[in-house]
């Protein structure tokens, strides 16, 4: 049975947290502030995360902002997402010598290397089950990947405000922490407190706080934690109407709608680079010149790119409107099928991030909204 | 290629000689190419030429006299294997602005006496005037890609050339957008990727050095910078007027917002 004690945090006592985790080896990685964005680096103490900051997020726009407190966790989901570290942008899966007596099964992945995520949100917590169901819930499992998340602690934080394209209470993800979180924490600021609620969420996640000692918490600090989770929740700045949706998708397949995506669209494959659940990737070989060293990479590759979908022959999708169409179909639609689940968890990078502003939930209605015409149609024909 | 090295013959045309500079620039590489190949005339390196005809040819610049369209037949006849290397081989170069005017004008503003002179009216890619077996991009080409081309030509192997957008290998580096994050009209999405995305990790826009990338919707790109970014025409025009205006879609974009050029001038 999980300690169900809820402790109070100053922001000392954060900091302590954070001192005995490095203690615990591991390495803490959390939000900084860097180029104009918040994005996840080393942390090693409070005075690194972005305090006082928040993020205006709209269809290809994103800006930093002051806030008018020292809020530590006041912003939602940046460009990057914790997949970086648990499925790094490139690793070396094997290299060999090509006399074959050098054989070095050598990824990557440094296995002893602990990561502590500090901040993870309840959509990129549901992110990170989504890509362990894709690399490790089915018959092929990727070991890397396995032992770099088996190796990470997760100090989660409950969203008290949404973002401009955040959508996770139509996803069913957040924005409250339910699980797959070692400790929860909620922020709440109010006179001169500036407090957390800590929840734990695992054995080890209580083993931790209770090493930490602090008290419970106060009566009125649950329920203004409560109150702000409440205050996301109605305040999501996309909606996704998700009733139906594969079904929908299944029969859109050959909708105009696709066609008026493609004359915005780039494909320039960033929806895919920041999408926290997007898993694909593409190996490639390299040698050096007297080709005695011949190394394997793997590297994060997108339904976007050309000849991520070449069969011997050619590729299978050559257009935009089929690669929006492959991207915006599985993640919402046959992702289900595959997976259990959809691929979105409505965190909102995919719409922040394009660099045109194309947004997910927008076409998703586009189409709901051809497809209802659709089956209007013939009932207005006839009626005519 | 049984026994004796391939030999490598390297060529230039209207160029800066930037892109074979990449193949001295190796240093280390270069006596493993060296060891591989026979440098049989590369005149950059060496003044020993020996006569063709070579396995690999490395061809650097683009077409812009008359002479230089006879020159590059006779490269290609004693070429098994042509590749075209840097921006104006593989699309004409900046010299391709040239093809947007009257170039009678240029030789009258820069040269005393311009009959001397005997140019084309253009200035165009190799593969305009013969077979290329592979084009690498760039201006100027990134020498690791070049060495990657030559070491898939000795192992017969497809070269590692990756024909995503910058915007792939910016993200895969890290960096945050310039587009999103501070409003920079950036070419990296309709950019053909090979420079790691260097230009946005510094802070700035991508200039677009590869080229289009393939389904590269510019217009949608330049459309976007004039209205949600606030871009003025002129500079979107000039944008895509650069080393790589005369490859579609730039070209088209390169005269955005004029009047269709009159006949004669392409
Ligand atoms: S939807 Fe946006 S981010 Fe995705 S490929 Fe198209 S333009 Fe790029
Ligand atoms: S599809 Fe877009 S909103 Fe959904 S999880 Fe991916 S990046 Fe987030
Ligand atoms: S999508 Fe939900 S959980 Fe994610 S950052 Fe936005 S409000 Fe928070
Ligand atoms: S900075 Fe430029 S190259 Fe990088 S992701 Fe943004 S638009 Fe693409």
């Amino acid at each position: 049975m999980l300690d169900p004690s809820a402790y109070e945090l100053g922001v000392t006592d954060l900091d302590r947290l954070l001192a005995l985790l490095a203690d615990d080896g591991y390495n803490c990685l959390g939000p900084t502030v860097r180029d104009g964005a918040i994005v996840y680096a080393a942390i090693a103490s409070t005075a690194d995360l972005p305090r006082g900051w928040t993020d205006e997020q709209a269809p290809g726009h994103y800006r930093l902002r002051r806030r008018g407190d020292d809020a530590l966790f006041g912003y939602n989901v940046g460009p990057q997402a914790w997949k970086q570290f648990l499925f790094p942008p490139r690793e070396r899966v094997w290299q060999m010598s090509i006399d074959g007596q050098a054989f070095v099964p050598a990824p990557d992945v440094d296995a002893a290397t602990r990561h502590a995520f500090i901040g993870v949100r309840a959509c990129e917590l549901a992110a990170i089950g989504v890509q362990d169901r894709v690399f490790g819930g089915r018959p092929f499992h990727d070991d890397a990947y396995l032992a770099r998340r088996a190796g990470a602690f997760v100090v989660a934080v409950n969203c008290v405000e949404a973002g401009g394209t955040c959508f996770c209470a139509d996803m069913g993800t957040g924005p409250a922490v339910e699980a797959g979180h070692d400790i929860a924490l909620t922020e709440v600021l109010g006179g001169d407190a500036h407090r957390f609620l800590a929840l734990a969420g695992s054995e080890r996640g209580a083993a931790l706080l209770e090493r930490l000692g602090c008290g419970p918490a106060a009566a009125d600090l649950a329920s203004r934690a409560a109150a702000g989770i409440e205050h996301a929740r109605t305040s999501m700045g996309r909606r996704l109407d998700t009733a139906g949706l594969p079904a929908l998708l299944a029969r859109s397949l050959d909708s105009p709608h696709w066609e008026t995506v493609a004359e915005r669209c780039l494909a320039c494959a960033n929806c895919t680079a920041v999408c926290p659940t997007c898993f694909c990737s593409s190996v490639e070989d390299t040698a050096d010149l007297d080709g005695g060293l011949a190394t394997r990479w793997r590297q994060w590759d997108s339904c976007f790119n050309p000849g991520f979908s070449y069969l011997h022959g050619g590729e299978v999708r050559r257009s935009t409107a089929a690669r929006y169409r492959q991207w915006l179909t599985h993640k919402l639609g046959t992702w289900h099928d595959q997976f259990g689940s959809s691929g979105c968890v409505g965190c909102g990078r995919c719409i922040s991030w394009c660099p045109v502003g194309i947004d997910i939930t927008a076409e998703a209605t586009g189409l709901r909204e051809r497809d209802a015409h659709k089956a209007e149609r013939p009932a207005a024909a006839a009626r005519t | 290629m049984s026994g004796a090295r391939p030999r490598l013959a390297v060529w230039k045309f209207a160029s800066c000689d930037g892109c074979q500079l990449s193949l001295l620039d190796c240093e280390d590489e270069l006596l493993a190419v060296a060891g591989k190949l026979d440098i049989a005339n590369f005149p950059e390196a060496s003044s020993a030429v020996s006569e063709g005809p070579y396995d690999l040819s490395l061809v650097e610049g683009s077409i812009t006299t008359p002479h230089d369209a006879e020159r590059i037949q006779a490269v290609r006849r004693q070429s098994r294997v042509l590749v075209t290397i840097g921006a104006c081989a593989t699309a004409g170069g900046i010299q391709a602005l040239r093809n947007f005017a009257d170039v009678d004008d240029f030789l009258r503003a820069v040269y005393a006496t311009p009959a001397y002179i005997s140019t084309l009216a253009t200035s165009t890619a190799i593969g305009d005037h013969v077979a290329v077996d592979y084009e690498l991009r760039g201006c100027p080409i990134n020498k690791a890609q070049l060495l990657d081309v030559i070491g898939a030509f000795l192992a017969g192997r497809r070269p590692r050339v990756s024909s995503a957008s910058v915007c792939t290998e910016c993200k895969r580096r890290g960096t945050v957008c310039v587009m999103v994050a501070h409003g920079a009209a950036c070419l990296g999405p309709v950019t053909h990727a090979g420079c790691g995305a260097l230009c946005p990790a510094y802070d700035r826009p991508c200039y677009g050095c590869f080229g289009p990338k393939e389904l590269a919707n510019a217009a949608a790109l330049a459309a976007h910078a004039e209205g949600a970014l606030g871009a003025d025409r002129a500079t979107m025009t000039r944008a895509f007027h650069t080393f790589n205006a005369w490859a579609e879609p730039f070209r088209s974009l390169s005269r955005h917002g004029e009047p269709p050029p009159e006949p004669g001038h392409d």
